[in-house]
């Protein structure tokens, strides 16, 4: 018996379309909402409410006394570390972390028991803009030496807002 | 004249590479989705600094206060201004004191936006100490270059 040869092998097909359909406003969706991460860090400050304390205060351990001066647009116009001035400029912060190290005493790190330690207090004008009292807090906190970070102060206070 | 008809073919590309390569895109931008952003604010753009690092150990029981340009401060959905604050710690503070806590043991994260008021700043962690908490965090970002 002869037999026609048909058109031999079919393909089945599966239809692609609705799934490339989902598979690519998953990907919009994903790109869209995309964000890089940018990685966060902390300044610890402990500031217990003034006169909780019972601890008797040695006066050889008085805090560090830093005090930023703003102009009316919220910018730096000055800056002393226990009445020693350092401008406003640029280098200022550098001058600051130079005098922090000259008043410690050491520039080598040094390991200190936790809660001791020297401590720093910020005074600044109201309007000073937070920006630069994060600069100060990180010009006294250390400095990088290499992939190592040097602390110089670990304990900062605030002092009492001035309106 | 007699034409012969001719069987056109459908030209089909193979989509095998491209659906691939979605998929492997799919799966990066899956994996590199942060969920943990909830702790960001709109309003809040954080000054950098060289010194910070990522805690590698996440804080306990945090209060999360972001602090705007304009000095409205933002607790858990709410906006509050330095003199209405009070009311949004304490009802955190009800759920530390709920937990059996005391608020010496909860850490206060300030989110800071790099252009406000340092001031603001302080009348948020005056107030704060008004409510017995004491452990702060100045928020920043790291700057890596």
């Amino acid at each position: 018996m002869k037999i026609r040869n048909r058109e031999s092998g079919q393909k089945n097909e599966l239809n692609m379309t609705s799934m490339i359909d989902i598979v690519f406003l998953l990907l919009i969706f994903f790109v869209m909402t995309f964000k890089i991460v940018e990685m966060e860090g902390d300044f610890s400050v402990k500031m217990p409410l003034a006169g909780t304390s019972t601890d008797v205060v040695d006066p050889t351990d008085l805090p560090l006394k830093l005090r930023l001066r703003s102009n009316d647009a919220g910018s730096l116009s000055g800056m002393a570390l226990n009445d020693i001035e350092m401008g406003s400029d640029l280098e200022a912060f550098n001058k600051l972390r130079g005098n922090v190290i000259g008043l410690l005493g050491s520039s080598a790190p040094v390991e200190e028991e936790a809660g001791s330690g020297p401590e720093i207090e910020i005074d600044t004008d109201y309007n000073l803009r937070y920006e630069y009292v994060i600069r100060a807090i990180t010009a006294v906190s250390g400095y990088k030496d290499g992939d190592q970070v040097v602390k110089l102060i670990e304990k900062i206070k605030f002092a009492k807002p001035r309106r | 004249m007699r034409v012969k008809q001719q069987q056109v073919d459908m030209a089909e590309g193979d989509m095998t590479p491209m659906i691939d390569m979605t998929f492997q895109l799919i799966a990066f931008f899956m994996v590199l989705i942060n969920f943990a952003q909830t702790e960001a604010n709109d309003h809040v753009v954080l000054p950098n600094s060289k010194l910070v690092k990522p805690p590698e150990v996440a804080l306990e029981f945090p209060i999360i206060l972001h602090v705007a340009a304009d000095g409205r401060i933002y607790l858990g959905g709410d906006d509050y201004t330095a003199e209405t604050l009070r009311i949004g710690l304490d009802r955190e503070l009800a759920v530390i004191r709920g937990e059996g806590k005391s608020p010496s043991d909860a850490n206060v994260v300030i989110r800071g936006h790099k252009d406000c008021a340092a001031g603001e700043i302080q009348e948020v962690v005056r107030v704060c100490q008004d409510s017995q908490l004491e452990n702060f965090a100045l928020r920043v970002k790291e700057d890596r270059s």
